[in-house]
């Protein structure tokens, strides 16, 4: 496996590292943010990252994708990462496109493939239900009463979901109360937000981007909604693998970028008459931060590849990669403010974005303490 | 076949053919050197016929004795040796730090000289940097050379030279020039051991082992062609040497964690052999769980960054990158002692004889060695500091 981009992928990480700072530079996140709005993304920025194959970058070519693999999507996200850019990319370019290309039957793929490639569908997934990432642990039901299909439950801290043309709901076969807990199956449901009984309650968050919880009140869906099969357990599995490897990506561009606006700030801060960069009480905590910023990468790295060349040991190489991400951004977060000084505080300097943003995103798709679990599990201790 | 092919190919038939069986089998490496001795009469066979091939230094150039193979041969023979779980020929500071310098720094004729040797083992090799006055700061060192006609005279001492009461000859750095600017009066030299100027000291250390000595120069004769590049500009070399030592040390932090072929890590069955499992296998104490879990992690991501750093190197050997790696798999390997040591209670901290077993006396000890992985070599901290000035450019 190489741990190095080849040249196609190194260009397709220059191109979106141009790419952001001229359309979308951590200024167009202030401004979003400033706006207070809705969606907290601008969707003349989504479609023309979709004019460049982004939206469509893990979609089969038949169906109008680019299909550069989760490597090429890693570049593209570690460079958003960097400018904290707002996008549909991880709800829609990673999991709404890997769901319904791994899950969806035909028809599905047919019709909805090719909406997400030119930009025109963007998705959400509703799946946890708690304050913490617990994919097994659900409530939510879909079963059949009378005629019609009924789905039933709460979702919440809904990545992108008031933006979302269309939602993918994951919901137990059975209800909850029925004692058939031993049914661990799970389905899928395509649901139209403006359906009836669906309703939709923004949650605001410190970093400023799209969340939501979803209630579900008998909401009628039929057969044909549901995307793919009855049982799609270890899809959701291994798209949430996915996912996990995606924020590692961004959170890696992120940390990367803190950790350059702060080494930049040590070698610019005067104070004792020479910058502050040059006392080693910051010197050996920057050079310590830049160690974990070189494994990340290779974590991140390794991680990637292991989901384009479907290596059997590719669950384990998830829960690294969002371990090591996590715990790097946590770190060079709080170091970046803190070495910023009284500034770090402020508003006006983009060094506390990074921070809201590290904290929410260290959360999604499981904290480092459930991919440390999570990978001591997998190693059979 | 693809050439590649062939040369598995090839390389599986002489393994077969010269690799006897017994070196099939872990066990000590031999340091060759004059008076080399040997565990099992295999081990000198093996050496010879991996010396004479130059496989114990495969990369390097065939006309000084090496191997000559190109990156991608030399992969493909890691992985046939490693497929028959042959030992390696010969342990030498020859190969990890010296070689890359001479074939780096020295003459023509030096090299001829001395290379070759190294590749097949008949000198055993020590490092004289460090002083008793000169540690971290080791440019302020202060052993002197003189020039007398056509030889130096050396006199001064040299402390934690490994292994120097085995050694033949000593890569040593001495003082030519004026003590200030310190770093410009520096050279490079190698001084042979067996004269009656040398004499050298175990130390023994907190493990109770001596793997280091004290090295006295008392009026040490060294031919004037034992200079490697000029007088007085021995700093350059004897940093690039600092960095192959790095590298090589770095490579103490990858031993542990699993692989994708075994998933469990050897740390994480020993905690699992001294605390038990509940329920669901899981190891029975929590805390030492989450330890044992983010030092597997850690462990996996270190390798694969060394990995990395290897397919970025285009030429020229390490960089300043191989202080992150030294700083890393340091405290790596030494952290990976402290958890066995808690894993096993009292058990790891026996010093001799009964209750504990061999293996537990082993680990206590190679906890103690471990202390100074981080010292040796540069310390973490010296190291923190050439990533921050070389790396990241911050200012002095």
């Amino acid at each position: 496996m190489a741990l190095t981009l080849n040249e196609e992928q190194q260009l397709l990480k220059d191109t979106a590292r141009e790419f952001v700072q001229k359309n979308a530079p951590i200024s167009h996140f202030r401004e979003l943010r400033d706006l207070n709005d809705d969606k907290c993304y601008s969707q003349d920025l989504w479609k023309k990252m979709a004019d460049l194959g982004w939206a469509g970058i893990l979609i089969d070519e038949e169906y109008g994708g680019s299909n550069f693999g989760m490597v090429g999507l890693g570049a593209v996200l570690e460079e958003t990462g960097r400018n904290l850019v707002p996008s549909p990319l991880i709800s829609t370019a990673l999991l709404g496109a890997s769901l319904i290309q791994l899950a969806g039957n035909e028809n599905q793929k047919k019709d909805l493939l090719p909406k997400i490639s030119e930009g025109k569908l963007t998705t959400a997934l509703a799946l946890d239900e708690g304050a913490r990432h617990d994919p097994l642990n659900i409530s939510t039901f879909c079963v059949k009463k009378e005629k019609n299909l009924v789905l039933e439950g709460r979702k919440t801290f809904v990545v992108d979901g008031q933006s979302a043309n269309l939602l993918i709901v994951v919901a137990r076969n059975s209800e909850p109360n029925n004692k058939e807990e031993s049914d661990a199956s799970r389905s899928m449901y395509l649901v139209d937000p403006k359906k009836p009984g669906v309703k939709i309650t923004k949650i605001s968050m410190v970093d400023s981007r799209s969340y939501c919880e979803i209630i579900f009140d008998k909401v009628k869906v039929n057969e044909e909604d549901r995307l793919g099969e009855q049982n799609v357990v270890g899809i959701i599995d291994d798209v949430l693998e996915r996912a996990q490897i995606g924020i590692s990506a961004e959170m890696l561009g992120s940390a990367l970028e803190a950790f350059d606006q702060t080494i930049q700030y040590l070698k610019d801060r005067k104070q004792f008459g020479k910058p502050i960069g040059s006392f080693q009480a910051l010197q050996h905590r920057a050079a310590h931060m830049f160690s974990e910023l070189e494994l990340t990468k290779s974590s991140v790295q390794g991680a990637l590849n292991a989901i384009d060349e479907n290596s059997n040991d590719k669950s384990r190489y998830a829960s690294l990669a969002k371990f090591k991400a996590g715990e790097t951004l946590n770190l060079v977060s709080n170091e970046a403010v803190q070495m910023h000084g009284g500034v770090g505080v402020t508003d006006e300097f983009d060094i506390g974005f990074f921070l809201k943003r590290a904290r929410v995103a260290e959360q999604i798709f499981g904290s480092s303490d459930y991919h440390l679990d999570r990978y001591a599990v997998l190693s059979e201790y | 076949m693809t050439n590649l092919e062939n040369f598995r190919q090839e390389t599986k038939d002489w393994l077969n053919e010269n690799c006897p069986p017994e070196m099939r089998k872990p066990g000590d490496v031999s340091w060759g050197g004059r008076k080399a001795r040997f565990s099992h009469p295999d081990q000198e066979i093996w050496l010879e016929r991996m010396g004479q091939k130059g496989w114990t230094c495969p990369t390097w150039p065939k006309e000084y004795g090496g191997g000559g193979l190109t990156k991608e041969e030399n992969k493909i023979l890691q992985e046939e040796l490693f497929a028959i779980g042959a030992r390696p020929a010969l342990a030498s500071f020859g190969i990890w730090m010296l070689g890359p310098a001479l074939l780096e720094f020295a003459s023509e004729e030096q090299k001829l000289e001395h290379i070759p040797n190294i590749v097949q083992g008949k000198i055993w090799w020590c490092q004289g940097y460090s002083e008793p006055g000169s540690g971290s700061d080791l440019a302020s060192l202060s052993t002197k050379a003189v020039l007398d006609g056509d030889n130096y005279i050396v006199n001064g001492q040299k402390i934690w030279t490994s292994n120097a009461n085995y050694s033949d000859m000593i890569f040593c750095l001495v003082r030519t020039g004026s003590q200030e600017p310190k770093h410009d009066g520096i050279s490079f030299m190698l001084i042979d051991m067996d004269q009656p100027g040398v004499d050298v000291k175990p130390i023994k250390l907190i493990s109770g082992k001596s793997p280091f000595c004290e090295t006295f120069f008392t009026d040490a004769v060294v031919p004037k062609s034992n200079l490697i590049g000029e007088e007085n500009k021995g700093w350059t070399i004897a940093k690039r040497l600092l960095q192959h030592e790095r590298s090589m040390i770095s490579g103490m932090g990858l031993s542990a964690g699993g692989t994708s072929k075994k998933k469990i890590s050897g740390l994480a069955e020993m905690a699992k052999r001294y605390v038990g499992v509940d329920g669901q296998n899981r190891l029975g104490n929590p805390f030492l769980r989450g330890k044992v879990a983010r030092h597997d992690i850690n462990s996996r991501a270190f390798s694969l960054t060394l990995q990395r750093m290897g397919e970025e190197m285009k030429s020229g050997g390490p960089s300043a990158t191989a202080s992150m790696g030294k700083y890393y798999g340091t405290e790596q390997n030494k952290l990976r002692y402290e958890i066995m040591l808690e894993a096993m209670g009292f058990n790891g901290l026996g010093w001799e004889g009964e209750p504990f077993s061999p293996e537990e006396l082993a680990v206590t000890r190679e906890w103690l060695r471990s202390k100074a992985n981080s010292i040796e070599g540069g310390t973490s901290e010296i190291n923190l500091n050439v990533i921050s000035k070389r790396v990241l450019g911050l200012p002095d």
